[in-house]
């Protein structure tokens, strides 16, 4: 039962961080119908932004380190947030009428320029976040040692996905995203400006993409210019899981793979545990064709 | 122009010019001497080519997102490589076994999922495939020998001739991919060719008129599984160590990246997008550190600068001069010949 807390705790810590992304690929996906297969490097260019403004700043023992990791998760989204800002006016916005595969190619140009572009900026080894930036003690829950950090992490992306619910929900913006997804063109005939809500998102997404990149160097420690790749791919199979599409799909899902990833690295082997999280996905997939709360699509007549 | 245009052989023409050209370029590299480093590069990029016809199958004229092809090029490797360096089988009996096992595989996968839409398929197909790497990567079975991979694979041999030199496997692997080249061409003329393209355009259309849908989306599947099959035979003892870094998910999508480029499954195509990206990649590594970086910014431009692709879908072109006078209605009893397409290419 101890492994099994232990796990699960470990599980819903990265487990959020790749919900976090996930939410990125799946809004994206929602507007565009486009699989932005950049945004794993996007969380990368975070991570790294985020070890820059630390170590340029010397945030380290001048400020309390419970308001270090929201100096850094705002600054470093912002600055993300005008990476996906370019990305899309560069690689995707010539392709939006053209067929969908082709904006998907042009992705991974875009993938495979950040990761090169970090290895040649900083350097093509893993770096690292201070180890004692958060000298917090461990918090007992059911008799289990919990790691703190993985508390503020959980707790973190929590409120983070909730901002994001409510903005989406609430407010006039996020009505404005809903109708784009739903219908460009009508979108466009209420007096929409359907570009700029497309540029919106693709600020957003990579703006909380760039905030678990934080997340993850601050409480994981170590980052690599390539790690985009596979938490991107990990956190895509999130969003497809939960529904691609759906943002508390994308939550859902991010959650529950970083959970089964955990307890079967856990239990069964952790040098299986990526392909347990695939097969997790093929299983689902063939279950429920469109993810846990995708929407069923009817294409038979 | 026009009538060069509705040559019907003008791709057979053009496609003995150009290995005729292939043919020369390699002679003249190898009497040059010294043109191992360029004769490398056209045998990756002519292996790239058969694998990237092999995805066209699925791909350009199914229409079927699979992003996870390399895991049945890693497959027939890892079958020929085993076989070979364990048993000391020769290459040219592995062959088969290879193709053979991969299309068992890629049909028992493909199987459960075959049905799914558009990116659902295309994530299954990713999973698929990473799924098998980490099987080479843990030694499954004691087989793939770890991360290191299998090394000691032998050249072909056919009839006490050894592919050794650069020079000796150019012709043999571009040789297959010319065999390739026609058998794709006349599959994509076949019935079931058509049926294909059928389901590609409009799946829902092709059902309603007696196409067996997942019938046809498996064979093709399994077709190109095959195939790759095949060219990961060719591959393992042309690099002649094997292992699991060779086959990450980023050469899945340099495939997938080619056929896209290549346009609506256009064979010719597929070749020019093949040296376009491979060739590119191989040429870029004089930048060094910076090489990878401008490979990504080219994908883009490529894209942007065409994105349609290279070449247009072939048109469809069917005569219907002898159905003139068989129906009461329908063809007109004046015109003398009908030769308009009758499916037209919409991406």
């Amino acid at each position: 039962m101890d492994i099994f807390l232990t796990q699960l705790s470990n599980g819903l810590a990265i487990g959020s961080i790749y919900a976090l992304i996930a939410l990125g690929y799946t809004m994206v996906y929602g507007i565009l119908r486009l699989i932005n297969f950049a945004h794993g490097d996007l969380f990368t260019i975070g991570a790294y932004f985020g070890l820059t403004i630390l170590t340029t700043f010397a945030l380290q023992g001048n400020v309390s380190p419970l308001i270090i990791p929201w100096i850094l998760i705002i600054m470093a989204a912002a600055g993300v947030a005008v990476i996906g800002f370019l990305l899309e006016r560069v690689a995707y916005r010539p392709l939006r009428n053209a067929n969908r595969l082709a904006a998907v190619v042009s992705a991974f140009g875009a993938s495979i320029f950040f990761a090169n572009a970090l290895k040649l900026i900083y350097s093509p080894n893993r770096q690292s976040y201070p180890v004692d930036i958060l000298d917090l003690p461990n918090i007992p829950i059911f008799g289990v040692d919990v790691p703190s950090k993985r508390i503020i992490m959980f707790a973190t992306a929590v409120l983070l996905m909730s901002m994001l619910y409510w903005y989406i929900n609430h407010t006039r913006t996020g009505t404005a995203i809903r109708a784009v997804a739903i219908d460009q063109g009508a979108a466009r005939l209420m007096g929409i400006n359907v570009n700029r809500i497309i540029a919106f998102v693709f600020m957003i997404g990579p703006a909380l993409g760039a905030a678990a990149g934080v997340l993850l160097g601050l409480f994981y420690g170590q980052i690599h210019p390539e790690m985009g790749f596979a938490f991107g791919l990990k956190a895509f199979v999130a969003a497809i899981i939960g529904g691609i599409g759906n943002i508390p799909g994308a939550m859902l899902g991010g959650l529950l793979l970083g959970v089964v990833e955990a307890i079967a690295g856990g239990y069964i082997s952790g040098s299986w545990k990526d392909a347990i999280a695939f097969g997790a996905l093929i299983i689902i997939l063939i279950f429920r064709p469109t993810g846990i709360l995708g929407e069923r699509v009817a294409d038979k007549i | 122009m026009d009538a060069l245009k509705n040559n019907r052989f003008l791709g057979l023409w053009a496609g003995l010019a150009f290995f005729g050209f292939m043919v020369a370029l390699a002679l003249a590299l190898e009497l040059r001497g010294g043109g191992d480093v360029w004769l490398r590069t056209l045998n990756n990029i002519g292996i790239f080519a058969a694998l990237a016809l092999s995805l066209n199958i699925i791909l350009g004229q199914t229409g079927l997102f699979n992003m996870g092809h390399i895991a049945f090029f890693a497959l027939g490797a890892y079958v020929t490589a085993v076989l070979n360096s364990a048993l000391g089988w020769p290459i040219v009996y592995t062959l088969p076994f290879a193709a053979c096992i991969t299309a068992v595989f890629a049909f028992v996968v493909a199987l459960p999922v075959i049905h799914l839409r558009g990116d659902y398929l295309l994530v299954v197909t990713i999973g698929i495939s990473e799924i098998l790497r980490i099987a080479f990567i843990n030694d499954v079975f004691g087989l793939t020998q770890g991360p290191n991979g299998i090394t000691g694979i032998r050249r072909i041999e056919v009839f006490g001739f050894r592919f050794m030199t650069q020079f000796s496997q150019f012709y043999l692997i571009w040789g297959f991919v010319a065999l390739t080249a026609a058998l794709f061409y006349f599959l994509e003329h076949s019935r079931f060719g058509r049926a294909l393209n059928y389901i590609k355009y409009d799946e829902v259309a092709a059902s309603g008129n007696g196409v067996n849908t997942v019938r046809y989306k498996l064979i093709a599947f399994t077709i190109g599984a095959f195939w790759a099959g095949m060219v990961g035979t060719l591959y393992a003892p042309f690099i002649r160590t094997i292992s699991p870094g060779l086959f990450e998910f980023k050469e899945s999508v340099l495939l997938f990246a080619i056929v896209i480029l290549a346009g609506g499954g256009n064979i010719v195509g597929v070749i020019i997008a093949s040296f376009l990206l491979v060739g590119m990649r191989d040429v870029l590594t004089m930048f060094g550190d910076w090489s990878l970086l401008l490979f990504g910014v080219m994908m883009v431009v490529v894209m942007i600068v065409r994105p349609q692709g290279i070449m247009k879908p072939r048109r469809r072109r069917y005569d219907a001069g002898h159905l003139i006078g068989k129906f009461p209605s329908g063809i007109a009893k004046g015109v003398k010949k009908f030769t308009e397409p009758t499916v037209g290419g919409a991406g």
